[in-house]
């Protein structure tokens, strides 16, 4: 007799749709998974038999290794696919990829996409797991869940605490899919950036949009800087890199406007002097080389999850007819 | 000669009609079973709507250059289908029609292909480039009905106004879909809160609104006939209201993607709702209905565009913009007239009346002496859409699945009879 599956979804497309208690109890997982990572014998056998593939049509190299950790950890076969340089160049379509890598019998399946939806398109045409590593500006569930552990491990809590989300909200799929989780967790989030890179209705996902860095800063517990994209630097969303830290970038002296202990994230990787000062990044506050840690361990906790719900060999027949 | 008997039209009232020689020779509620003039083959009407065709005045088609999305062929069966006995073709074709000959090869195609009415509209600048002046004195010669760049707007103003005073020379009717790409950039859906939370870049109401408006002071200077091809936010209704309160030669239609659809309808991305200008929020959906209910709007378009199928099983940004739509034009828009948002005479009006009045063409209407173009439609028997069987070649229909109302059972063009169901 089986018990019926903790996590109730087969994908993890998105924060949006998931509950608070199954958003705890990815966190709660990933709390265990923080404990394996730290023994010696890291291996565990929850996926041992089962493919993994990191479908990566974006360069990205922190993500792809916790992934890669993570399922490795678990016991999973695991391959990167880096398509930036693959026959999805040769003008092969995203659902051919998709239909060809079904035909290989994968078990679960990270992807990264340049455009919105990119994931969902796949995950109906695929008959495995799927876990949405970053599509385009919609959503990176696992950022934000990795970054709700970090809080959670360092504050206690996530219920109540002022959460300051900095920078270009615009692009970013990382705020999007914190704004969400951090809302359902109880948390006041607010938004700080120059009106060019802050979305049209923001305020409608339940946030306090700030336009002033400091008034922004002021009484939060978390400040959480986002990354600016280089080619938006440059006179297309803001003038310059200087005129963006002076009036968005997070100094000490800035920092020092919020909570004493308040405390810095990043989701990586980060433009040192444009939206963060290195004396920040490096500071005492700083939570950025921890939620590295955390990230491996969420996707571990991820992993396990969705795995219950893969299909199963029928248990061999002992003997003869009971 | 046939007489059409035991038929309502668009008022309520009941009646029958006359058809002989192509043209309408009686109508009203005399037609009677019994009172039919000698010699005619009677047809009873089982109490269902008698109106004139509709004029779709929006569809691109394909034909030349695209034919694997629509040919005059299908296009023809498609709107036959959906009660169009008359239709204006969009010049973004390759070749594009901004030469003569094309427009002369269309409309002797259309002669020998197609069924229903086919007029094609000519390019309003060469190339569709937005650059310099069609040949529109020659292309009118040769048959073309109204002049545009289909989709492209005319982004510099100079050549906008040029353009508009050398069309008034011709009494030209310039058709423009009036979209800043500058403001539209990137954007896939309406901007707001539903493309932000879907991480898709939006498109302001401004992008349509500063180019409309633009377009209004380029008419009180030049006194060219315009007609925007796309009005579908309350700004832009402002512009169209104050223009025409001004009396200015201005008219303006709607698709009825924007009537019928909102832009949650997108939802888990689907890339068949990928229209331009972007589906409005359902507020606004509101008011554009209302617009067309009190006329400000004048016309209701099917904005027909065929896209093959592989251009949408992309993720939503990198999807084609267009739907299909010449097929169910009529039955998505009487959901209108069953939520009471429109009379039947209103929504008839203008998807027949109205456009032919703004191209001067002599059907969409009854009165004697008008073309026999006319349709039998049984206006509650339900159905459920299978985008798979629409006659279309294209299957980028929005309504797939959809239960819908109105089925359109005779149509005759020219008092020939061209589809019975």
């Amino acid at each position: 007799m089986t018990s019926a599956p903790l996590f109730p979804h087969r994908h993890l497309l998105s924060i949006e749709g998931l509950r608070p208690l199954e958003i705890k109890l990815l966190l709660d997982m990933a709390d265990e998974a923080v404990d394996v990572s730290r023994q010696v014998e890291k291996k565990r056998a929850v996926l041992r038999g089962r493919t993994q593939i990191n479908l990566f049509f974006e360069n990205s190299t922190r993500t792809q290794a916790s992934f890669e950790l993570a399922g490795k950890r678990l016991g999973a076969d695991v391959m990167n696919m880096s398509v930036a340089n693959s026959s999805v160049k040769k003008g092969e379509t995203l659902i051919d990829t998709a239909m060809t890598l079904n035909a290989m019998r994968p078990d679960l399946i990270v992807v990264r996409h340049a455009a919105a939806g990119a994931v969902h398109l796949l995950a109906r045409k695929i008959d495995c797991s799927i876990i949405n590593a970053g599509d385009g500006a919609h959503e990176h569930p696992t950022q934000a869940l990795l970054d709700g552990l970090t809080i959670r491990r360092n504050k206690g809590r996530i219920e109540g605490l002022v959460v300051a989300i900095c920078g270009d909200i615009l692009h970013s799929r990382v705020a999007r899919s914190n704004i969400i989780l951090l809302n359902a967790m109880g948390a006041r989030v607010r938004v700080i950036g120059p009106s060019t890179l802050l979305p049209a209705g923001i305020e409608a996902l339940g946030v306090e949009v700030f336009r002033d860095m400091n008034e922004g800063l002021r009484d939060a517990d978390i400040i959480m800087m986002l990354r600016l994209q280089r080619e938006r630097m440059n006179g297309a969303f803001v003038p310059s890199t200087r005129e963006y830290f002076r009036f968005w970038g997070l100094s000490a002296e800035r920092l020092a406007l919020a909570k004493s202990d308040a405390l810095v994230m990043h989701p990586g990787p980060m433009n040192r002097g444009v939206e963060i000062a290195s004396e920040v990044a490096d500071g005492a506050q700083s939570l950025i080389r921890e939620q590295v840690e955390m990230g491996v361990a969420v996707r571990m906790a991820v992993l396990e999850a969705l795995s219950q719900h893969l299909p199963r060999d029928p248990a061999p027949r002992m003997g003869g007819a009971a | 000669m046939i007489a059409l008997v035991n038929g309502h039209f668009t008022d309520g009232s009941r009646g029958g009609m006359v058809l002989r020689g192509g043209r309408i020779a009686d109508f009203g509620p005399h037609i009677r079973n019994d009172s039919v003039p000698e010699g005619a083959q009677i047809i009873d009407c089982e109490g269902d709507l008698l109106s004139p065709g509709l004029l779709d005045m929006q569809a691109f088609v394909g034909e030349p250059g695209g034919e694997y999305r629509e040919t005059l062929a299908s296009v023809s069966r498609a709107a036959m289908f959906g009660g169009v006995t008359s239709l204006l073709t969009m010049p973004n074709t390759e070749p594009c029609v901004d030469d003569p000959a094309i427009v002369d090869y269309l409309r002797r195609r259309a002669g020998e292909k197609a069924d229903v009415r086919i007029y094609p509209a000519a390019a309003l600048t060469k190339g569709l480039a937005g650059q310099e002046i069609s040949e529109i004195g020659l292309l009118q010669e040769a048959g073309a009905l109204a002049f545009t760049d289909g989709k492209k707007s005319i982004e510099r103003a100079g050549i906008m106004r040029r353009t508009m005073t050398y069309a008034r020379d011709f009494d030209a009717l310039v058709l423009h879909f009036a979209q800043d790409e500058s403001l539209r950039g990137d954007g896939v859906m309406g901007e707001g809160e539903w493309a932000s939370r879907l991480g898709l870049t939006g498109i302001p109401w401004q992008a349509e609104t500063i180019m409309l408006e633009r377009d209004i002071r380029l008419v009180e200077l030049t006194g060219a006939r315009y007609h925007a091809m796309a009005v579908t936010n309350p700004l832009s209704l402002d512009v169209i209201r104050r223009a025409k309160q001004a009396g200015l030669p201005v008219t303006c239609g709607v698709s009825i993607n924007h009537l019928t659809l909102n832009e949650n309808d997108i939802g888990g991305y689907r890339t068949f709702l990928k229209v331009n200008p972007p589906l409005p929020t359902e507020d606004v959906r509101r008011e554009l209905v209302a617009a067309v209910a009190s006329g400000l709007i004048d016309v209701i378009v099917s904005d027909h565009y065929p896209q093959d199928v592989e251009t949408k099983r992309v993720p939503f940004a990198e999807a084609a913009f267009g739907a299909i739509g010449i097929e169910t034009m009529l039955s998505a828009a009487l959901r209108l007239v069953a939520s009471e948002d429109m009379s039947l005479s209103r929504l008839f009006e203008a998807m027949s009346a109205a456009p032919a009045k703004i191209l001067n063409l002599p059907q969409g209407r009854i009165a004697v002496g008008a073309p026999a173009d006319i349709i039998r439609v049984d206006l509650d028997a339900p159905y459920v859409v299978d985008a798979l069987k629409l006659q279309s070649r294209a299957k980028n229909s929005p309504f797939d699945a959809a239960r819908l109302q109105g089925i359109v059972k005779m149509v005759w063009v020219g008092g020939q009879l061209i589809h019975s169901v």
